[in-house]
């Protein structure tokens, strides 16, 4: 049974740093998952007008089948850092990897979360 | 206001007179001034700011008992970054207990004569006001272990009466929102 690759996506603003990283990881977990890495679509917002547009809540943001990998939790949109959480605790400018990998090898398996 | 040229090691930092949290009036120099004091620009909403607070509050803690002084400020744009206003950072300092002021560069002014860059962005000043480092508080702000140890050992050295080993570093962290 094959299944179509999910639509990944990351959003990213010039005011953060972690961008690059955020799609090194991404990329490498694609690999992982067995997704072809070239095919995330990397959009930068540069206005705050896009960033409402976009639903744009910092940077990096990540979009696998449409679903945020960390789902904001109120967070207004605007050019801003994003705040992640790691399952240890820790805050980080980065997602979890090992929760970006369940997430892409979820959106696969078409079961979403 | 322009952008002054950055403050490097070896330059006389530029002065300080800005509020702390509750209002109280906090200046750079100030009479008998620390044989080294800390300046670190930082803010509420920046992931690397947040990631190696810890480690900062730990060096004040550590260091205070050796006479140096610690200041936070920040210069962020409360108007577009809400998690930065005044408010913001006194229910911050009242929630986590913090050992050094959290200073409000609400014109920004202090931001752009010292030319900070990011947050954080750490100086460690000597008794004359004399910058002697500049830079990031370690090499990885996701690595606790690293204890903020490119700021311990420059101010070991500065205490021991050296020149920091390591005088600069890159500073890493989300950019200061200009208004």
């Amino acid at each position: 049974m094959t299944h179509e690759s999910p639509k990944v996506e990351l959003l990213w603003w010039q005011g953060c740093p972690s961008w690059e990283q955020a799609l090194e990881i991404l990329r490498e977990e694609m690999r992982v998952v067995g997704i072809d890495p070239a095919s995330v679509e990397v959009r930068e917002v540069r206005t705050d007008e896009e960033a409402g547009r976009w639903g744009f809540v910092g940077s990096p943001t990540i979009r696998i089948s449409g679903r945020d990998v960390q789902p904001p939790d109120g967070e207004p949109a605007g050019l801003t850092c994003r705040v992640y959480r790691l399952r240890d605790g820790r805050v980080s400018p980065l997602p979890d990897r090992a929760e970006l990998r369940k997430t892409l090898a979820n959106a696969i398996q078409g079961g979403g979360e | 206001m322009a952008q002054a040229a950055a403050t490097k090691v070896g330059d006389a930092a530029p002065g300080l007179e800005l509020p702390d949290t509750e209002g109280r009036v906090h200046t750079l120099p100030m009479p008998g001034e620390a044989s080294a004091t800390v300046v670190v620009w930082t803010c509420n909403h920046c992931p690397y700011a947040l990631a190696w607070h810890d480690r900062l509050v730990q060096v004040a803690r550590d260091y205070a008992p050796r006479g140096v002084r610690f200041l936070a400020v920040n210069s962020n744009d409360a108007e577009r970054y809400p998690r930065d206003s005044l408010g913001a950072m006194r229910e911050r300092v009242d929630s986590e207990d913090w050992p050094f002021p959290y200073l409000h560069d609400e014109s920004q002014q202090a931001a752009r004569a010292w030319a900070a860059q990011v947050t954080p962005h750490v100086y460690v000043l000597d008794g004359d006001r004399r910058v002697r480092y500049e830079g990031a508080p370690d090499a990885d702000h996701m690595d606790p272990e690293r204890n903020a140890d490119w700021l311990r050992d420059a101010l070991d050295d500065l205490l021991s009466g050296r020149q920091p080993r390591r005088a600069e570093t890159e500073p890493v962290g989300c950019s200061i929102k200009w208004k």
